[in-house]
């Protein structure tokens, strides 16, 4: 398998690639420990610190290339390897920006002891799980062999479903529940599927899976148990099932985190075992399923949202929906039009992260006002919050897949590449998807215009306001940055479909 | 990097950062919201005249930003463009100055005019779009910055408006997107050139019938094409300056331009031709224009009448360019303009009636010429100027479509012109009738102050109503819209 090897060796003093996961992982304790009084900055001063070593890397991958480290000096098949290509460094980009905004909202929900957790613990919990959830995602960013992949996943799941228990509401304990019982038995699939490849290849590295040739009998049936797995976990229609209490019923900061990021991580792994470790192994066919079950999730989703009679609901069953389009593109990735089905996969996947979470934090900010999120009894409120409702506008427009918003881009090259390859059913479903999606989003933005009523109303802290705002506009901007993340992610780009790996132009 | 690079995306911006702005002042900043729509539109005509001598000169400004693939966002200044964004600047300032008249103390002012500059730059966005993709990128926001404009009342009839409006739209913008998708996937990026790409790249005639039929699908429910057309007498909710401004400039214009753009610059004169589009749609535009009329006849609620008229008018357009020759070209694309200028001085004179003695029906129009008689006289030469009397503008348009019709040798068009000229005198004159020759039933409140109305709701149709009357008077005196139009046709038939 041809690559570009554009790998050199880390210099000593930048590690950049190991700072972004063992930082978080190493505040989670901290954090944990720490009085309440020093919470606040502590949590802001680890936030940007992450971020800022998102940054930096990502800045090193642009001016060098690929980059590995070995932890320890160890490499595979030992000892855990970090690897930072392109798609890795997008996905921790949309991690941080999504993280840090959402951190802010965060510390306005839990620091003035909102309505979502009036128990004063609240916050002293947060911070710790979602710098442990933080470590994980960006872990899972960059590890390099599936078993690491199996463990940074593990950590996602385990704090995600911590964090969904804050509520400390009976359904969400029970969502959190069922939440947990799925995604193990996600990781347990997972997990058979990894001894299997490690039984008949003897390594988990995704480099040295790819080069060398796979077993033609092992092969697809392991491929297929990881599939399944990480499809439980990504709350592919019909194992989404778990997805919309969970999502519906956390904490607001957890919700967007959820929604935007968690699932995009199993996502993720999902996306580069087949299109780099396993190539070429599992059949058209298959590919088609996978796009046909992300037809049933389009659909299935968006007939709920159409149905939601709570706001935070509508939202998570969009998150299903919006999901569905991540799987339309794996019979695309295949032929010509491929390396653009593939990149945009990955623009769509952040700009639905920025959507989402967005649409989240306003969804919450609007319960937190009215104190119930019931959508017929949204009437007259819009006008006396303008702010959320706005993030709530700008956010569907990127649900919608309408200009100037990256899902647009990203559908637009989606489509084409439908053509291109034949396709054309593809395209019909997401023509459908965005005409469904508009469908549940003017139902929450119509209620905005209504004229505003006296009923009383608790006031909102500037800064969720401002967090969801800020959010939203950052994921209606991003059409306008497609170009330089595409550049960005044909450093270290699987040669797709054989079309060359010197990316987009 | 020359400084007329930038002038195009400058143009987008003169009314886009005014917008985002006015979002973020609080409601009660009337002064500095005022200050910064009237800055941004006096800013935005003098960057439009500083273009229009660029073009002039046959150096269009153009700016482009990587967007996709290979494919820019591209924002380019060519004469057609040109003489849809100059009308568009001209009219925002106009409506601009009328909206904040009209809407003084109603609530909600900030998010009107926010939305209201962002439906503007919009409306530009279309006129310099350079490629397909460009040009579907701003389509598409104009619709979703028109949505809150016709819902701004909140009221359960606007809801209503509105969900049909976004029905309708966005099932449009998904046609539209289609189309393009399947041209860019067939060719390559798209570019407005005259239809050189398409003929380049040998596409077989079906393919190129159904993109066609897509695209103007998509682009026919904006500019009300019958059987899409239901969407507009509903929008008739929304306030008088939204209504002026989506019947004349923004949203039914951005159709009917979409459609000129598809015909000549995305298949070109000959593909059009020799693919058999244009007959079909010639006589599609047609029975839009008579059916309008006909419609607009049947009204007893002046705006509806006005709307419905709309739905006539703006089809003069699409039967200009679908007639195929130099002159029905110039007829056509002089429409642009001239429905522009007439169309508005109709609404600003509804909206005046309506918002100053709250007179909605035509039968209560009995002896208006003489409470509001400058309203009326601005009403009155629109009126005349919609038949096609001449020395109006909209006789210009009719006498160069005929002419058109005539050289292509399809005389039926003539009879449709006839028709619809009929047509527009019954629905017209009627009003002009009772304004001017009746008697009020009861009288009207009495004036107060020495105007019949607020000077900044009786300046904007005295302006467009002289601004229709000079383009028909002096339409060969150079900087007319007759001249502009006849530039084009005569580098589009080069």
């Amino acid at each position: 398998m041809a690559r570009r090897e554009r790998t050199r060796p880390v210099p000593a003093d930048a590690p950049w690639i190991v700072w972004t996961v063992v930082l978080p992982l190493l505040a989670a304790p901290v954090a944990f420990v720490l009085g309440r009084r020093g919470l606040a900055p502590f949590a802001a001063a680890s936030s940007l610190g992450v971020a800022a070593s998102v940054a930096a890397l990502a800045w090193q991958v642009a001016a060098q290339g690929v980059q590995r480290h070995r932890l320890g000096g160890w490499g595979a098949p030992l000892g855990i390897e970090l690897h930072a290509d392109g798609l890795s460094v997008l996905m921790l980009v949309m991690t941080a920006v999504t993280g840090v905004v959402v951190s802010l909202h965060a510390h306005g929900t839990f620091g003035l002891g909102g309505h979502e957790t009036r128990e004063p613990s609240g916050r002293a919990r947060f911070w710790p799980l979602w710098l442990f959830l933080w470590g994980g995602l960006n872990a899972v960013f960059l590890s390099a062999d599936l078993f690491n992949l199996f463990v940074s996943l593990e950590l996602v799941t385990l704090s995600a479903v911590a964090l969904v228990a804050l509520a400390a509401t009976r359904v969400a304990v029970a969502a959190a529940l069922q939440y947990l019982l799925a995604a193990m038995l996600g990781s347990l699939l997972y997990l058979l599927g990894v001894a299997l490849v490690y039984a008949t290849e003897g390594t988990l590295s995704l480099d040295e899976l790819a080069r060398g040739a796979p077993h033609a009998s092992v092969a697809p049936p392991a491929l297929a148990l990881l599939t399944i797995g990480l499809a439980l976990k990504t709350a592919l229609f019909p194992l989404h099932f778990w997805l919309p209490p969970a999502h519906a019923n956390a904490p607001t900061p957890v919700s967007a985190l959820l929604s935007g990021l968690v699932v995009k991580a199993s996502f993720y792994v999902l996306w580069r075992l087949w299109f780099q470790a396993f190539p070429g192994v599992a059949p058209f066919e298959a590919s088609m399923l996978l796009a046909v079950l992300g037809t049933g999730a389009i659909v299935w989703g968006s007939v709920q949202a159409l149905q939601a009679t709570r706001l935070k609901s509508l939202v998570a069953y969009s998150t299903v929906a919006q999901l569905g389009y991540l799987f339309l593109v794996f019979p695309l990735v295949g032929g010509p039009g491929g390396l653009a089905a593939w990149q945009a996969c990955a623009v769509f996947a952040v700009s639905h992260a920025f959507a989402k979470a967005a649409f989240f934090m306003a969804a919450g900010n609007i319960r937190l006002a009215a104190g119930h999120d019931r959508i017929a009894d949204l009437d007259g409120i819009g006008a006396r919050l303008p702010r959320s409702f706005f993030a709530v506008g700008l956010a569907s427009v990127a649900l919608m897949g309408l200009p100037p918003s990256g899902t647009f881009v990203a559908k637009w090259m989606m489509m084409r590449a439908a053509l291109e390859s034949g396709q054309a059913w593809l395209m019909v479903v997401m023509l459908l998807g965005g005409l469904f999606s508009a469908g549940y989003c003017f139902r929450v933005l119509a209620r905005a215009f209504t004229p505003p009523t006296d009923t009383p109303l608790q006031p909102v802290p500037g800064s969720l306001d401002a967090a969801a705002l800020a959010l939203a506009v950052i994921a209606l901007a991003t059409g306008l940055f497609v170009a330089p993340a595409l550049d960005l992610l044909a450093i270290g780009a699987p040669d797709v479909a054989g079309l060359g790996q010197d990316g987009p132009r | 990097m020359n400084w007329t690079y930038w002038l195009p995306l400058l143009v987008v911006l003169t009314s886009l950062v005014p917008g985002v702005i006015i979002f973020a002042l609080p409601e009660g900043r009337v002064v500095t919201r005022t200050v910064l729509n009237l800055t941004g539109a006096v800013l935005k005509i003098a960057l439009v005249w500083l273009m229009m001598r660029e073009v002039y000169a046959e150096r269009n400004p153009e700016f482009r930003m990587p967007l996709v693939q290979d494919v820019d966002l591209l924002l380019r200044a060519d004469a057609l463009a040109l003489l849809f964004v100059s009308l568009s600047a001209f009219l925002w300032l106009l409506t601009t100055i009328y909206a904040i008249a009209y809407l003084e103390r109603s609530p909600n002012r900030g998010r009107f005019f926010g939305f209201f500059s962002i439906c503007v730059s919009a409306t530009v966005g279309i006129g310099l779009a350079g490629n397909l993709l460009t040009f579907v990128f701003f389509y598409e926001l104009l619709t979703l910055s028109t949505y809150p404009l016709v819902v701004h009342r909140g009221t359960e009839a606007s809801l209503q408006a509105g969900r049909v409006y976004l029905r309708y739209t966005i099932a449009g913008g998904a046609l539209l997107l289609t189309g393009a998708v399947w041209l860019q996937a067939a060719v390559g990026p798209v570019l407005f050139d005259g239809g050189d790409t398409l003929a380049r790249a040998d596409l077989d005639a079906a393919p190129l019938v159904a993109i066609f039929v897509l695209l103007v699908a998509g682009l026919g429910v904006k500019a009300a094409l019958v059987p899409l057309h239901s969407w507009l007498p509903v929008a008739m909710v929304a306030p008088a300056p939204v209504s002026a401004l989506l019947h004349a400039v923004a949203v039914v214009k951005a159709g009917a331009f979409g459609i000129v753009r598809v015909v000549y610059d995305v298949y070109g004169i000959r593909l059009t031709d020799a693919i058999g589009v244009a007959g079909p749609l010639a006589v599609l535009a047609s029975i839009t224009i008579l059916y309008g009329s006909v419609q607009a006849l049947r009204q007893t609620d002046l705006k509806k009448r006005l709307a419905y008229s709309t739905v006539s008018q703006v089809s003069y357009i699409t039967l200009g360019v679908t007639i195929l020759g130099a002159s029905a070209t110039i007829g056509g694309i002089v429409h642009l303009v001239h429905q522009g200028l007439m169309k508005i001085t109709l609404f600003f004179c509804a909206g005046n009636i309506a918002e100053t003695l709250q007179v909605h029906r035509i039968d209560e129009l009995d002896g208006m010429g003489a409470r509001m008689p400058w309203t009326m006289a601005a009403f009155t030469i629109a009126a005349f100027g919609m038949m096609g009397v001449p020395p109006m503008a909209g006789f210009v348009t009719k006498w160069y479509l005929g002419l058109g019709a005539l050289e292509a040798s399809q005389p039926w068009v003539i009879g449709v012109l006839v028709g619809s000229t009929l047509l527009n005198a019954a629905y017209f004159l009627p009003i002009l009738h009772r304004a001017w020759f009746r008697r009020p039933v009861t009288p009207f409140p009495v004036r107060r102050g020495r105007l019949e109305t607020h000077w900044a709701l009786l300046m904007p149709p005295l302006v467009t109503a002289a601004a229709a009357l000079f383009a028909g008077l002096f339409a060969s005196a150079p900087p007319s819209p007759l001249e502009w139009a006849r530039l084009i046709a005569e580098r589009a038939y080069e």
